[in-house]
């Protein structure tokens, strides 16, 4: 299986530029979207709740730190959440072309976590230079990012290829994931700070994966603190079996999924 | 004989309908899972391919020509059976599959390339045949979405061409695009075949099938219905379809000592009782026509049932069965109605033997109106055959006698 796709290495490739430039095409501003998207959504959060709401993160002096935590947040959740829903829906996408021309599948996911990462890698770049606008450079704890991306884009790929598969045989699985990663977005402190959480609610918090690796993106981006490596190997576990599952239940279920498209 | 490329040993194509999605779950993880039911799309088929060797797979739709094609080519897999191939196999289920239309013709044949399995530097080698063949000029560096459909077509049979397979499969794609671009893309396939592509292709176009093929199947139902010459198998099929609109099938095949196959398929509600051809002028009978020579067919018909309408179709073809003409007595408007039981008729049918030298046949048909899907009394394939031989003429070539004179110019 990964030899063939290492076959198809420039074919992935092409196809993840494609996908990149495509989306894009004839727009003046182009690729500047990916950015601006998740950027302008973090503004709004920004002025509705600490404008509006009056919210401040406890224990931080500046205007700027409620931004930078948003953003940071965001961040991390914009690469699962971007990973996930593309993977649930590639095979269906590219039903016609999984029909007629024999290629390996797992191409398909392949391109869209190099598509998410290419995006997410910009929105990085984005982030760095709206920080040094606030004046608030960036340290060290930057490089420990890689790491919360590795992590992110396992568990994404993971869940996102399985739901995949039960897609292409009920498409009733998208509908319901849309509402799901809603909740899930919100069961995450990334709008909120995790110690403004009620105590008896937060082993909710605890239970989500997705809660410690938002904070390696807020440890190193706003706090400029290294991550707890003991919270993180929680998520890490997860992130390995939902990706090694997905290898074992697609390599069961590709037979069966061209017969359903 | 040439080697085997692809060989196929009772292939079958079952789609299984699970009770619920938590059942086919529990397959996956290999737990036994009840089935509400099975559907056969192609079962125990057989055939084996070498290389040089073309193969069309004809068949009414839901014969299961395309699922056949799809589990040959891999993206589909076989429930029972085996497919072994000992070559580089390539596939046109689809023209322009993975085309981008905001992207250029270039951008779009490394995509389209790639999903084929080549590598960037395969691909830069081929693009200039590429670009060659698809003959897009200026327009190859144009997004996709201002070419024309055949200009679409031409770019991605060149693609999906570029290199010679050792089995190339066909799914009816060559219907598509002006008849420039099937001539050009037939050119093609044509070539990879002389130099020893196996070529496996579904089409519903005869002529297509006899040009092209040394042997077709005839599926029906997912099976084989028979397999051999493709002469014998279209015209059985053609047989076939007449049959299937009322019910009772009766078809007669033999081969004749000279190679011509004789099908004969009706109801026999009217049947020929002689078929002969004359000299027009002394009423002699002729098997050797010469180019050129007045001739007289005739055909006596028996009427066995009262029928209400009767047309008398002739068919005229040459050795790889091409139709070089072929009519009947609706376009001519001389129908005959109100036919008795008993009552015998007489046709003769005068023309002029503008044909090239080589072997004709002449297929009557007996029918009642323009086709013979409505009734089909009698109809034989190559019921009469004869040779044209050129004594008197200027040598030429073809199947078609022009009267064509060169006039010339010289300069000083």
């Amino acid at each position: 299986m990964l030899s063939s796709l290492w076959r198809y290495r420039h074919f992935v490739a092409s196809a993840i530029r494609a996908e990149l430039k495509g989306r894009f095409a004839r727009s003046r501003l182009g690729a500047l979207w990916y950015i601006l998207n998740p950027l302008a959504q973090a503004a709004i959060y920004a002025l509705v709740l600490a404008e509006v709401m009056g919210a401040r993160m406890p224990r931080m002096a500046g205007v700027a730190a409620y931004p930078i935590y948003l953003m940071s947040g965001m961040a991390a959740w914009g690469l699962f959440s971007e990973i996930l829903s593309r993977c649930m829906t590639v095979f269906i996408e590219y039903s016609g072309t999984l029909k007629k021309i024999s290629f390996p599948r797992l191409c398909l996911p392949l391109i869209v976590w190099g598509g998410a990462l290419v995006n997410h890698a910009m929105l990085l770049l984005a982030i760095f230079v709206v920080f040094m606008f606030y004046g608030y450079y960036p340290s060290v704890t930057w490089f420990v990012l890689p790491i919360g991306i590795v992590i992110i884009s396992m568990l994404a790929f993971g869940i996102g290829v399985l739901l995949g598969i039960l897609n292409v045989f009920s498409r009733d699985v998208s509908q319901a994931i849309g509402v799901v990663l809603q909740l899930w977005f919100w069961v995450t402190p990334i709008v909120y700070s995790y110690e403004a959480v009620p105590p008896r609610i937060r082993w909710l918090i605890d239970l989500n994966p997705m809660a410690p690796l938002a904070r390696i993106y807020q440890d190193a981006l706003l706090f400029h603190r290294w991550p707890d490596f003991q919270l993180l190997a929680y998520p890490a576990l997860i992130g390995i079996g939902m990706f090694g599952l997905s290898f074992v239940i697609f390599r069961r279920a590709s037979s069966e999924l061209v017969d359903a498209l | 004989m040439s080697a085997v490329v692809l060989e196929v040993r009772g292939v079958g194509k079952c789609y299984a309908t699970y009770r619920s999605m938590f059942g086919r779950l529990l397959s996956w993880l290999g737990f036994a899972a009840l089935t509400k039911g099975d559907y056969w799309a192609v079962k125990d088929i057989s055939f084996a391919l070498r290389s040089g060797e073309a193969l069309a797979l004809i068949g009414a739709n839901g014969a299961g020509k395309s699922t056949l094609l799809k589990l040959v080519t891999g993206t589909v897999r076989p429930s029972t059976g085996t497919i072994a191939m000992t070559a580089r196999i390539s596939s046109i289920l689809e023209l322009g599959l993975g085309f981008n239309p905001e992207f250029t013709g270039r951008q779009n044949v490394h995509f389209a390339a790639g999903l084929m399995g080549y590598s960037g530097r395969q691909i830069e080698e081929l693009m200039p045949s590429i670009a060659d063949f698809s003959e897009l000029g200026v327009f190859f560096d144009q997004p996709l979405r201002i070419y024309s459909s055949g200009m679409q077509a031409r770019l991605a049979f060149a693609v999906a061409t570029a290199t010679r397979p050792d089995v190339l499969i066909v799914d009816e794609v060559l219907s598509v695009g002006d008849s420039y671009f099937q001539h050009k893309s037939f050119d093609r396939i044509r070539q990879f075949k002389a130099q020893g592509t196996a070529l496996l292709f579904v089409t519903h176009n005869m002529a297509d099938v006899r040009a092209l093929c040394d042997r077709v199947i005839l599926l029906d139902g997912g099976a084989i219905l028979k397999d051999g010459p493709a002469d014998e198998v279209t015209d059985y099929y053609n047989a076939l379809v007449a049959q299937r609109e009322h019910g009772k099938f009766d078809c007669e095949q033999r081969r004749t000592d000279d190679g011509w196959v004789q099908t004969k398929s009706g109801t026999g509600q009217a049947v020929i009782a002689e078929l002969t051809l004359h000299d027009a002028a002394s009423g002699d009978p002729v098997s050797m026509a010469r180019v050129g020579q007045s001739l007289q067919l005739k055909v006596v018909v028996e009427v066995k049932d009262d029928i209400p309408h009767l047309v008398l179709g002739t068919m005229l073809r040459d050795r790889t069965g091409h139709v070089v003409w072929a009519s009947n007595t609706w376009h001519t408007h001389q129908r005959l109605d109100d036919l008795r039981a008993g009552q015998r008729v007489v046709y003769h049918l005068a023309f002029c033997c503008r044909l090239g030298p080589g072997s004709y046949s002449i297929s009557p048909a007996l029918v009642s109106t323009d086709t013979h899907l409505v009734d089909n009394f009698e109809w034989i394939d190559n019921a009469l055959v004869f040779d044209v031989v050129n004594e008197d003429l200027d040598n030429f070539i073809g199947s078609c006698w022009l009267d064509a004179s060169y006039t010339i110019l010289c300069g000083d």
